[in-house]
């Protein structure tokens, strides 16, 4: 299992980073962390001429949880590993849901090493922080050497392993909504054969709850159930005005499992995966709205 | 945190010195230092290394293969197809008389299955090979496939191997006792279908070997992870060259085997590429060959099992049909349907059983000697027949095996198919599991559980580990085989400074044998362990040995460690007895120094002893060797005995006990499960190093584990292999495997030269029993059931999706 | 299809190492087949099993998901490089011997990078705290169970030792 033969580029700045983009196109690939890329690499299914390392910029290292102009929003460089994430106290309470994500992402050897945007960006259906991004309506910077645009999650990822970023850009930056409602609570979970695997299915919710208890705001999402991480704006939107009681959330998660498309692979079939959606939704739901309860 | 508890009445450690005492293994401090030696740390100039260009087919003909490309390639050596190879070397050693089932390393002519080997490049490094492997061009044929043993046994089958004219490689029905009368008068009678999935040991060290051809000497050296009985002398014959022109290296550390370390073709293929290239080769298998191509899966078997009992719970008759599905090639694997004879009617006494194993090829990766050797799958069965009958009668699962368990006073207890178990005390044994694991608050915690809405299941198992592993099977399976010696040996050294060394003649996987043996010298020479050094050597210097199979090293290497060690103690006291003009009898050993009964200031010191022993001939006995080395060759206890005509044989010499109790939860709403609780009472007699018993049986029931939830091999319509990777295969990790707490039991074998008995294969032989039978407790009260492993999630949920009584 | 070759400088076990490597070689062979550190060990080469764990800047990381050029201008430690200043056994390994957390030696050293890396981070680990820690390191032999005990206790002996001092 050993790759086959290419060679590297190390870029210095992420301006050096876009400019080989260009020169290369299509035969370059960007490697952050390379926890999936690696493997892909080991057993030949994949083949770049070029890999462009970006893990030595260190522009691209970065959280920002102050307001500098970015209302209400964190920014994460792309190439911040999801250990350094992990351990930041002021983003888990600016974005829980991120944290709470992290949480089912691999190991501890694969989280010091692999990075928010490399995760993002390799948008594999069934990961963590694809969800996370779709649910909270994160947005992508993408820049090129010409350019620099902003890309919100739903249209980001555009299928299994593919999304809007052209073959001339980087993902520069990762920016994660703050929720600035006082009653607040989220969560996340999901079934996996083990811990550390990727899931047959996750599930993540934020609410927000405004003091007579109504739901102000609401975003919940899937994973493993699409060709991309789902989020269901409309059903979400549904559950505004309402107290959360039982029948609209179960009607909600019944909504989200129909409106999924999962497929069967070795360990879940669709008709599972579909139930599971179904019964994540309600509980990260739930869960949610417990905690935001909990915030007097 | 919570220790393994010790039974103070019953031991037998409190007269040892060493024997049964808390002491650190000689092994750790090399390993935890980062100076293991396994196979791929050997490292010799010039080395090329080998990768395999693998069929993607499950069957076909290969029509060409063109090896221009892959040859023109820089840094590649050689490209070695079938044909040659197959032309040059012989067939390997298959285990029952199937002549036609010809095994080699490369296919020739026609692939049985996906990810056999066709080709091997050899190449300046690993890479290039690969790279060379991508551009061997191989056409193929497709032919017809079989991957489901029962349409391979249905007439008209896909043949795998065509000119065995079957599928079939081996097929009784074995008798023992009236079957037929149990069944006619039994009360009540029961019948179900247990499946073990395809799952192994998978260690996480892969296959590897090295060998060097010296032209010269005339001598092939090989470095190999190896775990294998008569390995030297296989691969000699089927590469065509003398026993001594072949020397293995059992100094190499093997990482992890469980019995599955078999890698004979793999050695024969370098071997035959180290001859003919006359440089050193290598074959690291990575994940992926391994996972396809190693031969290395495990038993793939379903049981068609009947039952006959009265209403009291008396277990009358018992009928096992095992199908067995070996994969494409024979190597021992029918075998595996063997040794499950020595204990077919587990732990119980049930005076009347048929069996009848068939053992049947399909177009899958063939299967290799799994921890137990098809015990585990057997006592699976078992246990899924004890809890279906209690469930039946509406009897408690513990009275049941309480009335049917082998009483501590039936011992020594001739089983139907004869064997004669040697000594047990079962219903201690599982009284003790029971209290460890607070039994009724289990059940209280059970029942809570259940009127909250989850689904919560108590699991028991009461199962045996046969040891000391001896050949009978062989016989059993194949007539024209007569091996009735199964011995091992050990050869113990004093040298002139008077350090012991103890030699041991084959490899290592995890086992801690230089511990054992130290252990066992020190004890019988008194002298401390700590300064006894042991070495494995190679296999020309090597005195005989049948490899650490069949739970047998304790029993086996520590008796012979023991003979050994008792002869160099009679010729220090016949030095003494010479010198002081007396008899043996009348001198006293203590410490390694000989005095006169009644008289410690006559003595002879360990020093002079072996002072006179080395240079000193005027002072020695005559007749007596100079030097001080003694050799001791141990056949396993009770063995050598024919199989009598109805297939009755004593198989193993000592039976283990194990009995296992799990709590597990289920969410209903997912079917994800949990282990929460795990207790096993275990009796293996007399425990030479409780740490590294604890360890095995620790680490056998996280292997049960897995194979009752997580691990499969599992193969698509069209034969391709779905979980080739550790992506798909799924070892249990930390989370997966709970706390385990082991409870000791002691009953010494009769048999043995301390009371041990076996443990290799310990915790593995009842956890999968136990935790199918807690799923099953689980499943009971919404009227499902689950008797097919692994049991994953999915299968859990849509067992629950389906249950009659399903609560929403 | 020779591969080119490319200029690193790694400081590995404290000593400053440079070489020219070919840009596919992993981390975890440049270690084993170049430096011959051959304490990592090779599981799965698809880092699912964590053998080739060693510390990247201090911290757990597969060797195998890291090409060795991408080590240039980094601190690598691996078992090796474990042991106290005077070469004897770090409290960590010397509990794994105490508590015979090992049997065939092939998962031990990533699995002591694992539980080294626990103990850096979090010095009074929970017995869930560390499985978790050693979930992403496959070992086939001890059930983890003695490997719990052992992290535990060196916890414990360090904290005891730190008291001291």
């Amino acid at each position: 299992m050993k790759s086959a033969t290419f060679e590297y580029i190390r870029a210095g700045s992420t301006a050096e980073a876009c400019e080989a983009l260009k020169q290369e196109g299509d035969s370059i690939k960007l490697i952050a962390g390379g926890q999936s890329l690696i493997p892909m690499m080991a057993m030949r299914l994949v083949r770049p001429a070029w890999l462009l390392d970006i893990n030595e910029v260190s522009a691209l290292k970065f959280i920002t949880t102050s307001d500098d102009g970015h209302r209400n929003a964190v920014r994460i460089g792309a190439c911040t590993r999801q250990s350094v994430v992990e351990r930041d106290k002021a983003l888990a309470e600016r974005v829980p849901l991120l944290r709470q994500a992290l949480g089912y992402v691999g190991h501890v050897q694969t989280r010091n090493r692999g990075t928010i945007g490399g995760s993002i960006a390799h948008a594999d259906p069934c990961a963590e922080l694809p969800l996370a991004a779709q649910i909270l309506g994160a947005s992508m910077i993408l820049r090129s050497s010409s350019a620099t645009r902003t890309v919100p999650a739903e249209t980001f990822f555009a299928g299994p392993m593919t999304t809007a970023t052209g073959a001339d850009e980087c993902l520069e930056e990762v920016r994660w909504p703050v929720w600035d409602e006082r009653r607040t609570g989220s969560a996340f979970t999901e079934i996996s054969t083990r811990h550390g695997d990727f899931a047959m299915v996750s599930a993540g919710a934020q609410i927000a709850l405004g003091d007579d208890g109504r739901c102000v705001r609401a975003s919940f999402g899937l994973g493993g159930v699409g060709q991309t991480p789902l989020a269901f704006p409309r059903l979400a939107q549904r559950l505004v005005g309402t107290q959360l009681e039982d029948e609209a959330v179960r009607s909600a998660a019944e909504d989200a499992a129909a409106e999924s498309d999962p497929g069967s692979d070795l360990f879940a079939t669709a008709a599972y995966r579909r139930h599971l959606a179904r019964v994540l939704t309600a509980r990260v739901i739930r869960a949610a709205c417990e905690q935001a309860r909990s915030k007097a | 945190m919570i220790r393994p508890v010790s039974d103070r009445e019953t031991d037998k450690t409190s007269g040892f010195r060493y024997i049964g005492k808390k002491r650190r293994t000689k092994e750790d401090p090399r390993f935890v230092a980062g100076r293991g030696r396994f196979v791929a740390d050997v490292v010799l100039p010039g080395t090329k290394h080998v990768a395999l260009v693998a069929s993607p087919h499950a069957s076909a003909r290969i029509l060409s293969i063109n090896t221009d490309a892959a040859l023109a390639l820089p840094g590649v050596r050689y490209v070695l197809t079938g044909e040659e190879f197959c032309s040059q070397t012989d067939s390997l050693h298959i285990g029952v008389d199937a002549p036609k089932v010809t095994r080699y390393a490369l296919a020739k002519d026609v692939v049985r299955y996906a990810g056999e080997w066709v080709a091997a490049v050899v190449a300046d490094t690993r890479a290039i090979a690969e790279d060379a492997a991508e551009l061997v061009e191989v056409e193929y044929e497709t032919l017809a496939h079989v991957i489901d043993p029962e349409a391979s046994l249905a007439s008209g089958a896909h043949l795998v191997h065509s000119g065995h004219g079957t599928n079939v490689l081996f097929q009784r029905k074995f008798v023992w006792g009236p079957v037929d009368e149990a069944f006619a008068k039994a009360d009540q009678r029961l019948a179900f279908r247990a499946t073990w999935g395809r799952s192994s040991t998978v260690p996480i060290e892969t296959f590897g070997v090295m060998a060097k051809w010296d032209s010269a000497a005339g001598l092939l050296d090989i470095w190999a992870s190896i775990q294998m009985p008569k390995y030297p002398d296989q691969a000699a014959r089927a590469l065509r060259l003398p026993g001594n022109a072949v020397r293995v290296h059992f100094d190499v550390d093997v990482g992890g085997s469980y019995g599955l370390k078999r890698g004979i073709k793999h050695t024969v293929l370098v071997g035959y590429l180290a001859l003919k290239l006359g440089v050193p080769v290598r074959l690291i298998e990575d994940r992926l060959e391994n996972m396809r191509g190693g031969d290395m899966h495990g038993p793939d078997r379903f049981f068609d099992m009947q039952l006959a009992f009265d209403r009291d719970g008396t277990i009358r008759g018992m009928k096992i049909r095992a199908v067995d599905d070996v994969g494409a090639y024979a190597g021992r694997s029918p075998l595996q349907l063997g040794k499950p004879v020595g204990a077919i009617c587990g732990p119980y006494q049930i005076a009347a059983i048929e069996y009848e194993p068939i053992s049947v090829m399909t177009n899958k990766t063939p299967q290799e000697a799994v921890r137990g050797f098809g015990q585990s799958p057997t006592n699976f069965a078992i246990e899924r027949a004890i809890d279906r009958i209690a469930r039946h009668l509406g009897m408690d699962r513990i009275e049941l095996r309480r009335k049917n368990l082998i009483r501590k006073d039936q011992f020594p207890y001739l089983i139907p198919s004869g064997s004669s178990y040697d000594s047990g005390d079962y219903h201690a044994v599982l009284d003790k599991a029971l209290k460890a694991g607070d039994y009724s608050a289990l059940v209280r915690a059970r029942d809570q559980a259940r009127s909250a809405g989850r689904l919560a299941g108590i699991g028991l198992s009461t199962c045996l580990e046969p040891s000391g592993g001896n050949a009978a099977f062989e016989l059993l399976f194949n007539p024209k085989n007569e091996t009735t010696t199964w011995m091992d040996s050990c050869l113990v050294r004093v040298d002139l400074s008077g350090s012991v060394t103890g030699v041991m003649g084959t490899s290592s996987s995890g086992q801690g044998h230089e511990t054992l043996i130290s252990t066992v010298i020190g004890e019988v020479l008194e002298r401390d362990p700590e300064t006894i050094r042991v070495v494995h050597a190679d296999s020309l210097n090597a005195l005989p040995s049948n490899s650490p199979v069949g739970s047998r090293m304790a029993i086996m290497l520590g008796g012979a460690a023991a003979g050994a060690a008792r002869t160099i103690r009679n010729t220090l006291l016949a030095i003494a007895a010479h010198n002081f003009e007396c008899s043996p009898e009348d001198l006293e050993y203590r410490d390694g120094n000989v005095s006169i009964e009644g008289a410690p200031s006559k003595m002879l010191t360990w020093d002079q002893l072996v002072e006179i022993a080395h240079r000193k001939i005027h002072k020695m006995p005559p007749g007596l060797e100079p030097g001080l080395q003694s050799q001791f060759v141990w056949g396993v206890p009770t063995g050598g005995g024919l199989p009598t005509a109805d297939g009755r044989v004593q198989m193993y010499p000592c039976y283990a006990f194990e009995a296992h109790l799990v709590y597990v939860e289920i969410d209903p709403e997912t079917g994800k499960p949990m282990v929460k609780k795990y207790v096993c009472g275990h009796d293996c007699g007399v425990m030479i190093t409780p740490d590294i018993v604890h360890g095995m049986t620790y680490g056998g029931i996280a292997h049960g584990i897995g194979a009752a939830l997580y691990e499969k091999f599992a193969y698509t319509e069209g034969g391709q292999l779905a979980s080739g990777t550790f992506m798909d295969y799924l070892i249990p990790s930390a989370m997966e495997v709970p706390d385990i707490r082991i409870v000791d039991h002691c009953t010494p074998s009769p048999l043995t030269t301390f009371g041990q008995k076996g443990s290799g294969e310990a915790g593995y032989l009842g956890a999968p029993a136990a935790v199918a039978n807690a799923i099953n407790d689980a499943l009971d009260p919404i009227g499902a059931s689950i008797d097919t492993l692994p049991i994953s999630h999915l299968a859990l949920w849509e067992a629950i999706a389906a249950a009659p009584n399903r609560q929403d | 299809m020779t591969d080119k070759l490319y200029p690193i400088e790694v400081e590995v076990n404290g000593v400053a190492r440079s070489a020219m490597v070919p840009a596919r070689v992993s981390l975890v062979d440049w270690l084993r087949e170049e430096l011959l550190l051959t304490g990592t060990h090779v599981g799965c080469e698809h880092g699912i099993c964590g053998a080739c764990s060693v510390m990247l800047d201090g911290e757990p990381v597969r060797s195998c998901l890291m090409f060795a050029w991408q080590a240039d201008g980094h601190r690598v430690t691996t078992v090796e490089g474990l042991a106290r200043p005077d070469g004897s056994l770090s409290i960590l390994q010397d509990s794994f011997c105490d508590s015979h957390a090992l049997q065939c030696g092939y998962c031990t050293p990533g699995m002591l990078i694992a539980a080294q890396g626990l103990l850096y981070t979090n010095p009074r680990p929970t017995d869930l705290q560390i499985r978790e820690a050693i979930a992403g390191n496959l070992c086939r032999c001890t059930g983890y169970q003695q490997i719990v005990d052992a992290v535990r206790s060196a916890a414990a002996r360090l904290a005891k030792e730190k008291g001291q001092r």
